[in-house]
């Protein structure tokens, strides 16, 4: 009570100092939709560095939609020739926004950051347009995780699954136990979110880089991606009977509660975990999908820097560095469950998920493996991603549909949406 | 004239012209843009690249529009049939002079006063196989109980039927409680006089002369089931997987989440075309009738 005592005189003491060197460095206008827990504490960081160094926060969040509501609210902006200073962005849609010419340059801080050699390269794809820099990524969470509860695992002697076949099995052990084998949200991105994840683990990734980021039509009906549909299936049939529509966080509460097995979902999950005070190899599991062990889809948040009018450059510059600062990133990540998007921080701080997940994304970034996520913006553009996610949810739904004709319908939506 | 009398004659013209002048920009002006908007190549913001009807060419290709125009039709039957049904039904209940009819009066009206959204979420958890309706059976002995139609992508639709017809029947019934009444007693008494059981006075006498009741109630009804969004977006989210799109479901998805806007406003175009294909013969068989 002191202290607030004592900080509340002495924000009154220096109250017209503080006011006069935000006058001096302008504000920052930040659009996004990270409202939920881990995030909000994690925005909270960059929020209080930018503060810091005398520029003011003008928070503009816009919940709900994963985004589509925000996306609204930036159109109409833009439209109105008054783009707010950044907005959290995800993968193509800040390709579709550069093509609209209203990004900016950030080519003289990136260059003075080195951010060409410390951010990874299938990175670089989505924060560059035609060579400039346009926004800056500050996380990159990977999409390929299963979470599990280790209580349940320990007592029904689960061992670590490396293949199909022990997901199977581990899979029945749970439904033998009368526990829900998978805590499953049905909802089109969760849905995908699963399904990218089998066809990464069928052959060490072959098939997904050709069928989604090449977009091969012959891929999209091969052999293995029909059997692709075949393990969704499996997983379609080992679900609790109210998963429809369900919310990724209720999905994690069910593993927490352990009334469910297993959760197959991004590394967000981990903050679901974190607020109930569990903790990671003790109280949770983390480990990649069955396949996937050494590669990695990615969906990296980033801050888009709109075109802005020379007085609030400033400002974005400042913030353009504060979102790339080493100390910035580690501490923002390890609240938001994700990793840094750069390369060159160390792991200490981490949680075992976390280490594991900055040794795994080093990796994939070395070998090559390291590929956009379909279901999270990383891998097409919005309209194909859309298209993708009616013709795996459809299947996903309907139990009559085989397997082939998931997979045919899968290449026709692609076609069709191109 | 005098200035007195101009001003009162304009006065009229003079309140109305700022809701006029509301109404043109804000909803016609609109529809032309999004009308223009639908022969461009515009996607994520609107630009006015002319491609001519290719976005409709594209519309009609897609089965997720084919998915959409298909449940409009099996909503829009349930839902109006169901409507006009059951608030017949109710409005003869009713009108046999019960007891206590302020009471029950309000009770059905009463679901048209909430929201969508609210009812929709309500009945969401109520059709849960997990938590709602279901679940409670089994828990109560009738372990073979199933009832999971908002989960299967066969029956979903109709569980949005289901919960519109418990909306709107209650505004129907208003609406034919009104018209049952404005039948002169004469007419009823007249019938009663040569033998007719009540069964046949209805039949043959209420209902043969509710026919603009039952117009006004099928123009409002169809318009709510073109426009059909928040319902579906409350139940189902238009799943499960996309078995309950709806055309305004498909404008919103196309025009704001696929960055496809031309897309989306040649859809929407096509739902104005729908309504006003309802709509202009009504108005148009109310102006001649005054004239």
């Amino acid at each position: 009570m002191k202290k607030i005592f004592q900080k509340f005189i002495l924000g009154v003491l220096f109250f017209p100092l503080s006011a006069l060197t935000v006058k001096a460095k302008g504000e920052v206008e930040v659009l996004h939709w990270w409202t939920s827990g881990g995030e909000a504490a994690g925005l909270a960081v960059i929020k209080d560095n930018v503060e810091k160094k005398g520029v003011t926060w003008k928070d503009m969040p816009i919940a709900g939609g994963a985004g589509t509501n925000a996306m609204t609210v930036l159109r109409s902006r833009v439209a109105a020739g008054q783009p707010p200073t950044a907005v959290q962005l995800l993968g193509f849609d800040i390709t579709d926004w550069a093509k609209e010419g209203v990004l900016g340059d950030l080519n003289v801080i990136a260059k003075a950051g080195n951010w060409d050699t410390v951010v990874p390269q299938a990175l670089q794809k989505f924060a560059k347009y035609e060579g400039k820099w346009i926004s800056v990524p500050v996380n990159v969470h990977s999409t390929n995780w299963v979470w599990a509860n280790k209580a349940i695992f320990d007592k029904l002697k689960i061992g670590p699954l490396k293949s199909w076949a022990d997901f199977e099995k581990a899979v029945n052990k749970l439904k033998a136990a009368g526990i829900t084998p998978i805590a499953h949200g049905g909802q089109p991105w969760q849905d995908t979110t699963v399904f990218e994840a089998i066809v990464l683990g069928l052959d060490n990734g072959v098939t997904y880089k050709k069928a989604f980021i090449d977009l091969d039509p012959a891929a999209q009906t091969s052999k293995e991606m029909v059997k692709a549909f075949e393990r969704l299936r499996f997983v379609a049939q080992n679900l609790d009977p109210s998963f429809s529509g369900r919310d990724w966080n209720l999905a994690t509460s069910m593993i927490i509660n352990g009334t469910a097995g297993m959760q197959m979902m991004g590394d967000w999950a981990k903050g679901e975990f974190g607020k109930a005070n569990k903790v990671a190899n003790k109280d949770f599991l983390c480990f990649r999908f069955p396949g996937t062990q050494g590669l990695v889809t990615f969906n990296a948040d980033q801050f888009a820097m709109f075109k802005v009018d020379a007085e609030k450059a400033e400002a974005q510059k400042i913030l353009a560095e504060v979102v790339m600062d080493k100390a910035v990133q580690a501490q923002f990540n390890q609240l938001k469950g994700s990793v840094p998007a750069r390369m060159d921080i160390g792991n200490e701080g981490f949680d075992a998920c976390g280490v594991k997940g900055m040794k795994d994304l080093k990796e994939a970034s070395q070998k090559n493996t390291l590929f956009g996520s379909v279901a999270h913006g990383y891998a097409v553009p919005a309209n194909l991603k859309n298209a993708i996610f009616d013709a795996v949810t459809a299947y996903f739904n309907d139990s009559a549909k085989t397997a082939a004709q998931g997979a045919d319908d899968l290449a026709l939506a692609i076609k069709n949406a191109k | 004239m005098n200035l007195r009398t101009w001003l009162q004659n304009l006065l009229p013209k003079i309140i109305f012209s700022p809701s006029l002048l509301i109404v043109l920009v804000f909803i016609y002006s609109f529809m032309v843009w999004t009308a223009i908007l639908s022969f461009t190549g515009s996607t994520v913001l609107p630009n006015y690249q002319f491609l001519g009807f290719a976005n409709y060419v594209r519309l009609w290709s897609l089965p997720s529009w084919y998915i959409a125009l298909k449940n409009l039709f099996l909503y829009g039957v349930c839902y109006i049939g169901g409507s006009l049904i059951l608030g017949t039904l109710l409005a003869i209940l009713i009108d046999q002079k019960i007891r206590l009819e302020g009471l029950f009066r309000p009770i059905f009206l009463y679901p048209m006063a909430l929201s969508f959204m609210v009812s929709g979420t309500a009945w969401k958890w109520f059709f849960n196989p997990g938590i709602g309706l279901e679940k409670a059976m089994q828990d109560l002995g009738f372990a073979n109980f199933h009832f999971d139609w908002i989960i299967n992508a066969d029956r979903a639709i109709y569980i949005i039927a289901i919960v519109a017809v418990w909306q709107s029947s209650g505004f129907v019934m208003a609406i034919f409680l009104a018209g049952i009444r404005g039948i002169s007693e004469e007419v009823i008494k007249a019938a009663k006089i040569d033998g007719a059981n009540i069964f046949q006075i209805y039949w043959r006498v209420i209902l043969p002369q509710m026919a603009p009741a039952l117009v006004s109630a099928v123009i409002i009804l169809s318009h709510l089931a073109i426009k059909n969004y928040d319902l579906v977006i409350a139940l189902t989210n238009a799943g499960p997987g996309n078995a309950t799109e709806v055309p305004a479901t498909f404008m919103y998805s196309y025009t704001f989440a696929r960055t496809q806007m031309g897309v989306g406003s040649a859809s929407a175009i096509i739902m104005l075309m729908t309504i006003a294909s309802i709509l202009i013969p009504y108005l148009y068989s109310q102006v001649r009738e005054k004239h």
